[in-house]
């Protein structure tokens, strides 16, 4: 598969959040307003890439020379834990700035299903280590895409009269719902029809 | 589930068919139970200051011994929960009960609240599942045995299937639906 029709796949043909519903607990806690969304989304972004590479070098160097591939999940879950907690101490380390920006999403993402749920995917297509890089690039940019168009709709959620239970979190789901009605237009004929594949 | 709003994402990942909940419900049970009473047993043992990495590991192991049981056993349930399955590790209601139960309390208390949360995390996943499968396509699939062949056919929705339903909106639509129906319910009985 070529790089474009990758970015393509992850961002809006299976967007993790709204097709594969992978990651949807910061998405519904942290979309109360858009600046916390953004944050979110670039720290998001961040892990998958870095995380997509780690844990392919990994699996390929170490897990498959030792016929170890059964542990596949155990080392990956601990590779992105100590990973998350490594990026925090060097973003802290060398710009503080980005670190008051991204610093509380950090530990928040070790549990976050997109980062480990890209791992294993680049691991079950089998993807070399570019192909990797780049669906974890996608991942993030297809997280960080609904979060700014989820956190937007909650803004203008809150100003509106909702009905008695429906007010909070029944009304973001099921305007999440709508949001992935309209996502169901990208499909897999996008690609072929633009000749990527 | 629906109060808590946790593990939400196997929930609409694989409540397309009954089966495929009833199979994920049953690697929860299985792993909730067992790392509930890991922890709890081992709780005086872990040092405060890693307990969050060595829960991890704990459940990461059950969460690996779950998936080459059920790749050994239950081939087609296996391959039908596809990446949700190894996710379970990352499922906030495991950590959370490890975390807010089982570190506390004896290993029979565990085993209590263990089974409790998991039987209410697979009420909640196949009363999705079965609400999607029935109007997005007319059909509930349990297991096959002898010879039945595991799918039961309803007459009218067979008919007249929501495809929606079946597809990944419709998840997130009907968890609208029931979120705000058992808030309104909950805020019923404040009321009396």
């Amino acid at each position: 598969m070529s790089y474009i029709a990758i970015l393509l796949t992850f961002i809006f043909i299976n967007n993790f959040i709204l097709v594969q519903f992978l990651g949807l607990c910061p998405f519904i806690g942290v979309s109360k307003n858009s600046e916390n969304a953004i944050g979110m989304g670039a720290s998001v972004t961040f892990v998958t890439t870095v995380a997509s590479v780690v844990t392919w070098a990994i699996y390929y160097f170490l897990l498959v020379p030792f016929n170890l591939q059964y542990l596949q999940t155990l080392t990956f879950i601990l590779v992105i834990a100590s990973l998350v907690q490594l990026l925090e101490m060097v973003i802290q380390k060398i710009s503080p700035a980005l670190y008051k920006a991204l610093g509380i999403y950090l530990p928040l993402i070790t549990t976050n299903c997109a980062v480990l749920g890209i791992a294993i995917i680049n691991i079950s297509s089998s993807y070399n280590v570019m192909e990797a890089f780049v669906a974890g690039l996608a991942v993030g940019l297809g997280f960080t895409l609904a979060m700014i168009l989820m956190s937007n709709i909650r803004e203008r959620l809150d100003l509106q009269p909702v009905r008695g239970s429906f007010r909070g979190m029944p009304i973001a789901f099921i305007s999440a719902g709508l949001m992935a009605l309209a996502f169901m237009a990208f499909d897999k004929s996008l690609i072929t029809n633009l000749h990527l594949v | 589930m629906f109060v808590l709003v946790l593990g939400l994402c196997p929930v609409l990942g694989v409540s397309t068919q009954v089966s495929n909940a009833i199979g994920m419900s049953a690697g929860v049970l299985f792993v909730l139970l067992f790392s509930n009473i890991i922890i709890s047993a081992l709780r005086k043992v872990i040092p405060a200051s890693i307990h969050i990495p060595a829960y991890i590991v704990v459940i990461a192991s059950l969460v690996t011994i779950t998936e080459m049981v059920m790749h050994a056993f239950v081939p087609s349930v296996y391959s039908a929960l596809g990446v949700y399955l190894p996710l379970i590790v990352v499922n906030c209601i495991i950590l959370g009960r490890a975390e807010a139960f089982a570190s506390k309390n004896s290993v029979f208390d565990s085993i209590l609240d263990a089974i409790g949360m998991s039987v209410g995390f697979a009420l909640g996943l196949t009363l999705i599942a079965l609400i999607r499968e029935l109007f997005g396509s007319g059909t509930i699939t349990l297991f096959p045995m002898g010879n039945f062949g595991g799918v039961i056919n309803i007459p009218w929705f067979y008919d007249n299937p929501i495809r929606v339903m079946a597809l990944a909106p419709g998840a997130l639509l009907i968890m609208g639906y029931l979120k705000a129906f058992f808030d309104w319910n909950t805020s019923r009985k404040k009321d009396k």
